[in-house]
């Protein structure tokens, strides 16, 4: 293969912003690709060929309905990527949680001075 | 304590230099400034929860410097320093940052804090920290202080958010 796959895991498949729309567009929904197509607007081909990208990394899992195939997100397939930025977010998250505090007492004192 | 809790929003592309870090505060715009530039105030909220914030250099003001260490409860030290390049009251500061703890210097990131007046006395203060490649600010994300592995579970929604970010 020429191509080496340039999505063997989450974190290169939502690489694409296509992708990331598409997880977006489905959310915590199931749903059909039609319903996908016309939430995106996007060509009923391209909704496809990212799916099967998302499919192939776990984050996409399909389920056949009678004749349709329902998609949704497999939430624990993206808890790597949210292991890798948690520790980070969490510093800021608390730093500004704190600040919050500094803030509502500096600005009590303020007006209390006028 | 605030009465609704404002939410920090972490944005890091995939395969970027980049990460914005967005928060919006309850107090006027030069009050939010004010808390970044200074020093006893500062002390009193950066820094994760359990760790002592020490404030070795602190001179906010264009082409001075600043050093801090985060030192944890087993005594850990994590230092951080950089130059202030730019510190324009209240809209923005600019400052390069260094994290101390790596085998070799030079992997110095670009910070821009810039702090936006909201309606009704509220501020925005974005974060926008660019590193010189994706593997430093993936590293640099990765770190993340030792803060123990989360029960990540509850949180997973958030992922969304970060990810369509």
């Amino acid at each position: 293969m020429a191509r080496t796959a340039t999505t063997y895991d989450p974190f290169n498949a939502v690489a694409e912003p296509k992708r990331r729309q598409l997880l977006e567009a489905i959310g915590t929904r199931e749903l059909p690709v039609n319903a996908i197509v016309e939430l995106l607007g996007w060509p009923q081909p391209m909704v496809s060929k990212h799916l099967r990208v998302l499919k192939q990394v776990g984050l996409v899992s399909e389920r056949r309905v009678g004749r349709q195939r329902m998609y949704s997100i497999d939430a624990e397939r993206l808890k790597p990527i949210f292991d890798w930025v948690t520790p980070f977010e969490r510093y800021w998250s608390e730093s500004f949680d704190r600040l919050d505090d500094v803030l509502q007492v500096i600005h009590k004192k303020e007006k209390r001075h006028g | 304590m605030a009465e609704k809790k404002n939410k920090t929003i972490l944005t890091a592309e995939p395969g970027k230099q980049e990460i914005f870090i967005t928060r919006e505060f309850d107090a006027p715009r030069e009050l939010v400034f004010k808390a970044y530039t200074d020093p006893k105030l500062y002390v009193q909220w950066l820094g994760p929860r359990g760790y002592t914030m020490k404030l070795e250099t602190f001179e906010p003001k264009n082409g001075r410097r600043w050093r801090y260490i985060h030192t944890d409860k087993d005594g850990n030290e994590y230092g951080f320093h950089g130059v202030n390049h730019e510190v324009l009251a209240p809209e923005r500061i600019i400052n390069t940052f260094e994290y101390e703890g790596l085998p070799e210097t030079g992997h110095a990131s670009l910070e821009i804090v810039r702090f936006e007046a909201l309606p009704g006395g509220r501020t925005k203060v974005i974060t926008h920290d660019v590193f010189q490649t994706v593997a430093d600010r993936d590293g640099m994300i990765q770190s993340g202080m030792e803060h123990g592995v989360l029960d990540s579970h509850e949180r997973l929604d958030e992922v969304l958010e970060i990810i369509q970010k």
